[in-house]
């Protein structure tokens, strides 16, 4: 199959779960306010210590994002799994690597980019400086795309699976583990003085590495649900 | 041509059918027949490469189609009891995304006249959640019009369709027999099918 047409497949793809998204908006927005809640109850909770609140922020937001993925996972196939949609991905012309990688990109741009939007704005409520801000917006950008590349892999790998909203808790936390430690590192050094590069070439590594094993894992749990 | 041979389906412990073999020629239709329950779903998901036989081989055109993966699934379409009608996009949505996502787009018109043809006029730009059951089979059938495939793979294709969409089926499925193609189905009510047709029982 010419390339061209593998990209636009792919495209095609990443339009046609935005446009779901667009006619059933409860899931979406589901995510983001658990995210923008969780993440508002901590200044609420602590109370206005500053220096204490300057301290979480990082983690807090990270946590949150964190829960808030995970909390849309299992629909990342679920629906496609129900209508028989995902059979016919299966025999598509098609290799399923490129349908998945579009509805991971598509999953991303529904929950990660606008976690990573939102984080600024909820981040003041931390008082965290506006160049700490720029960074944590910059650790989400690169790692979110990796909480939903390691994400696929759960969903497809407990599709079927009576109580699977739990089980893919319990396979991708500890997978999220590195993400979160040097997504919310990034900032802490950064508000420390130490420069944040360091974290972010790592995330970045976490990226790549995801990228490039996430999709081919997820075409492999899914044939598997499929049988 | 289609060749399966001594295929086995276990289920648990319990073996569904064992020793199934037939070949299938151009413009033939192969009609599997057998009582609920007998396996019928499994074998063709099994000839779909969707998944595999306890023992046995499936061949396309001499080559198992385990090997020749995008090759075989360029040539097959599926049609399962799960339609892939999603209840948020048009008729016409559905039509042109399935197709898509089966690597073969197609243009509005051609999609619009598709479903013209299979008696869904007017009912093109609704959404499929208010569309009735057998208009729903009727979405999901015009990629039988649609993609240009060899060999169709229908589960159960009348379900819930009309007497004249019945008739309308029958004809498209003799057009396509008398273009060289092949179609496999599984039907509890007899097809009036003017081309070749041979029969499989599961017992």
């Amino acid at each position: 199959m010419a390339e061209t047409s593998i990209l636009s497949t792919l495209g095609a793809v990443i339009r046609r779960d935005l446009l779901l998204a667009l006619r059933r908006k409860s899931d979406v927005l589901t995510t983001l306010f658990f995210f923008v809640i969780v993440v508002s109850l901590f200044p609420l909770g602590i109370g206005p210590e500053m220096a204490m609140l300057r301290q979480i922020a990082p983690g807090v937001l990270w946590v949150a994002a964190l829960l808030a993925t995970m909390l849309s996972l299992p629909r990342l196939f679920a629906a496609d799994h129900a209508d028989g949609t995902l059979e016919q991905m299966a025999l598509s012309a098609v290799p399923l690597g490129v349908l998945v990688t579009g509805k991971i990109v598509a999953h991303w741009l529904l929950s990660g980019l606008p976690l990573a939007l939102l984080a600024p704005v909820l981040g003041l409520q931390f008082d965290l400086p506006a160049d700490a801000l720029g960074v944590m917006v910059l650790a989400l950008l690169i790692g979110t795309p990796v909480l939903s590349l390691i994400g696929a892999v759960g969903a497809g790998l407990t599709l079927g699976v009576r109580g699977g909203g739990v089980l893919v808790s319990l396979l991708v936390l500890p997978l999220y583990v590195p993400v979160l430690i040097f997504g919310a590192g990034a900032v802490e050094s950064h508000i420390g003085g130490l420069g944040a590069t360091a974290h972010l070439s790592l995330l970045a590594a976490f990226l790549a590495l995801a990228a490039f094993f996430g999709p081919w894992a997820t075409t492999v749990a899914l044939r598997i649900a499929l049988e | 041509m289609l060749e399966a041979s001594n295929l086995e389906c276990v289920r648990g412990e319990k073996s569904l059918f064992r020793g199934v073999s037939f070949r299938l020629e151009a413009g033939t239709c192969l009609m599997v027949q057998g009582a609920n329950g007998s396996g019928k779903t499994s074998l063709l998901r099994m000839l779909c490469g969707l998944s595999q036989p306890a023992a046995g081989e499936v061949r396309w055109n001499g080559a198992p189609i385990g090997k020749l993966a995008e090759d075989y699934r360029g040539e097959l379409l599926y049609c399962g009891h799960a339609g892939a009608v999603k209840d948020e996009l048009t008729a016409l949505e559905n039509a042109r995304i399935s197709a898509t996502l089966a690597g073969a787009p197609v243009d509005e018109e051609s999609a619009r006249t598709a479903l013209r043809q299979l008696g869904l006029k007017g009912r093109e730009d609704l959404p499929a959640r208010v569309l009735s059951a057998g208009q729903k089979r009727r979405v999901a059938l015009t990629r039988l019009l649609l993609e240009k495939r060899k060999l169709w793979v229908l589960d159960e294709p009348l379900t819930a369709l009309d007497r004249a969409a019945v008739t309308n089926l029958c004809g498209v499925i003799d057009a396509h027999l008398a273009g060289g193609g092949m179609v496999i189905l599984t039907s509890h009510q007899e097809l009036p099918l003017t081309g070749r047709v041979e029969h499989l029982r599961l017992d």
